[in-house]
């Protein structure tokens, strides 16, 4: 018996491969640089993987050839670079906010994670730089939602979830301050995650039992002309979807969502928030538009369904929140109901928007969390939303800022929140989706409460004895955070070249 | 012998693991009851490789026992890491983060 090896494109696999050799070297440089050295390199290293990367997102855009390879386990097409690119991107920004070590002496992670919290050295090691494994756990996080976006079958992106999810466990586990509530989270995060991946996987293995294939093209074809029983397919697109809904965190599959963003280190929910939520709506886009676009009469109604409730549980929740990263959180469930109404439309548009508003969502949703890092006290940040009343006598720059991103969280036209939710919005009527945009304008309007709840505790209240003090933010947080308010403006007021961009990423190869 | 009892055989296995996961206490035996589902899923896949008469199956329970490899890895240094702290290894008495 001869193996035939399959033939490789190397170039076209260059982004993710520059991110797994990049986070490699930086395995061997916190192996063998001594520790006052380690974030000097790491950083650099980091930034310049990711520029190399995104370079190479560039230059197979330009090349505009679609190639299958790899022995069809990965696509390179035009949506699958748009999504690469724009994690790349937001990766960028999220590293930003991951290397401020200004705000915090050492940074926002733990000298040593093996340390016991509340121990004697644990007391000892407060003030020492923060670990530097955080750089390549990054880089392979980030490798690997990129093959997320653009496994061609099943088992690829089996593979892509876990090399994505596994660092962001313990990434969750790593923060300086409130180290029981982040080792908390990294267990809740990384017991559902788990949960849910084995549901994938079974869902994985009715697949394959229908079909007989795991490739998207394959199960494509299966579903027209397979003579199994068809009761397979329907128990494994189930499992597939709550694999998949968990990521992106859609209700029911939610729960961990406002639990895991409070007790992460807030660098880490901000790099969760922008590039797990690409990442999981790319991989889901391509399931349901490549491999079941023809049972989607099978899964628009449930899958419908889930998006309500999605979008009614999260702003619903959202009114009742009283700490700020969980209001953000229940703000991302909500947003994952609003991109499931475009994912639904399944239809060029509903494509077009739903990457959209990814791009536009993740820029925004760093922002701010890049804010809630800078509201601190002597105990670190202060998140709870009483400490944030008279904010805007404090510092009006930033509380204007905060406004600013709230109002785009709203969707009030001028900022990208509103361009991308008409955009959604827009497709799903177009894909006879009426009935769930009714439902997204009412639960925008009750979304609107707490931002707004927000801007009004900010501005209108007198500030305490206790109110904390807006840290002027390192060159770091400044950048992201000014990236992440210039694009909301941009894609708000000059939306037409990034709606350009999605247009030309065209649609799915099959 | 009919390859499909393996497959109920297999169903049944991942949803004594599905059910651990939601009653079991334990954070450690939750876990196993996840190792349990994934290996559900290799049964099934190995079954429905010979009843399709394709190796695809098999070659992908290999990826899954690797996956499953580094998933204990990394479960198992987070449940240490929050037992040291806590003395217990129980999922209930995690609990301050809420509401």
């Amino acid at each position: 018996m001869t193996f035939k090896l399959p033939a490789i494109d190397y170039l076209a696999l260059a982004p993710m491969l520059v991110l797994f050799g990049a986070a490699c070297a930086g395995v061997l440089v916190d192996a063998l640089v001594p520790r006052e050295w380690r974030y000097h390199v790491q950083v650099p290293l980091s930034l310049v993987a990711l520029l190399a990367s995104g370079g190479f997102v560039v230059a197979l855009a330009n090349r505009k050839e679609h190639v299958v390879t790899a022995g069809s386990a990965v696509v390179i097409d035009g949506p699958g670079l748009f999504l690469q690119g724009s994690i790349v991107v937001l990766g960028i920004v999220a590293l930003f906010l991951v290397a401020e070590r200004r705000l915090e002496p050492g940074g926002a992670f733990v000298a040593q994670a093996a340390v016991v919290a509340g121990s004697e050295a644990d007391r000892k090691q407060m003030r020492k730089p923060g670990v530097t494994e955080v750089y390549p756990m990054m880089l392979f996080a980030l490798a690997g939602m990129m093959l997320f976006c653009s496994a061609n079958d099943l088992l690829t992106m089996f593979v892509a979830l876990e090399v994505f999810s596994l660092p962001l466990y313990l990434l969750c586990a790593l923060a300086r301050r409130r180290r029981l509530l982040s080792q908390e989270a990294a267990v809740k995060y990384f017991l559902l995650g788990a949960f849910a991946s084995a549901f994938f996987l079974y869902g994985v293995a009715m697949i394959y039992g229908y079909a007989g294939k795991v490739d998207f093209r394959g199960i494509n074809e299966a579903v027209l002309g397979s003579s199994n029983s068809k009761t397979l397919l329907l128990i494994g697109l189930a499992m597939l979807a709550i694999g998949l809904l968990f990521k992106v965190a859609a209700v029911p599959f939610h729960v961990w969502t406002p639990d895991v963003y409070q007790g992460a280190p807030t660098p880490i929910t901000a790099f969760m928030a922008a590039c797990t939520k690409v990442a999981a709506f790319g991989g889901l886009l391509r399931v349901l538009y490549v491999a079941f676009e023809r049972s989607s009469w099978d899964f628009r109604p449930t899958l419908g369904v889930i998006a309500a409730a999605t979008m009614i549980v999260g702003a619903v929740l959202a009114v009742t929140q009283t700490d700020i990263k969980r209001l953000l959180a229940y703000s991302s469930v909500a947003n994952a109901g609003y991109l499931l109404t475009g994912t639904l439309s399944m239809n060029r548009d509903g494509l077009k928007y739903t990457m959209f508003y990814l791009v536009a969502y993740g820029f925004t949703v760093l922002a701010a969390f890049a804010i809630v890092m800078l509201v601190r006290d002597s105990d670190g940040e202060a998140t709870h939303l009483a400490r944030w009343a008279g904010l805007g006598r404090r510092s009006p720059v930033f509380a204007s800022l905060f406004t600013f991103l709230m109002l785009a969280f709203a969707g009030i036209p001028l900022t990208s929140g509103f361009t991308a939710k008409f955009g959604v919005f827009a497709a799903a009527v177009g894909g006879n989706m009426t009935w769930l945009v009714i439902i997204g304008v009412l639960s925008s309007m009750i979304l609107a409460f707490p931002y707004l709840r927000v801007v009004v505790l900010m501005w209108l209240s007198v500030p305490g004895d206790d109110t904390p003090t807006v840290s002027v933010p390192g060159a770091f947080t400044a950048a992201a955070l000014f990236v992440g308010v210039a694009m909301t403006l941009v894609l708000g007021v000059a939306p037409n070249q990034a709606l350009e961009l999605v247009n030309d990423a065209g649609a799915f190869l099959r | 012998m009919d390859p499909s009892y393996y497959i109920v055989l297999s169903a049944a296995l991942f949803t004594i693991g599905a059910v651990g996961v939601l009653i079991r206490r334990n954070a450690i035996v939750v876990f196993m009851c996840i190792e349990l589902m994934l290996n559900a899923a290799n049964l099934a896949l190995i079954t429905f490789s010979r009843m399709n008469g394709s190796l695809d199956g098999q070659i992908m329970a290999f990826f899954v026992m690797v996956v499953a490899a580094a998933e204990v890895v990394i479960g198992l240094a987070i449940i240490m890491s929050i037992f040291r702290t806590r003395r217990s290894a129980s999922v209930d008495d995690a609990n301050l983060l809420k509401y």
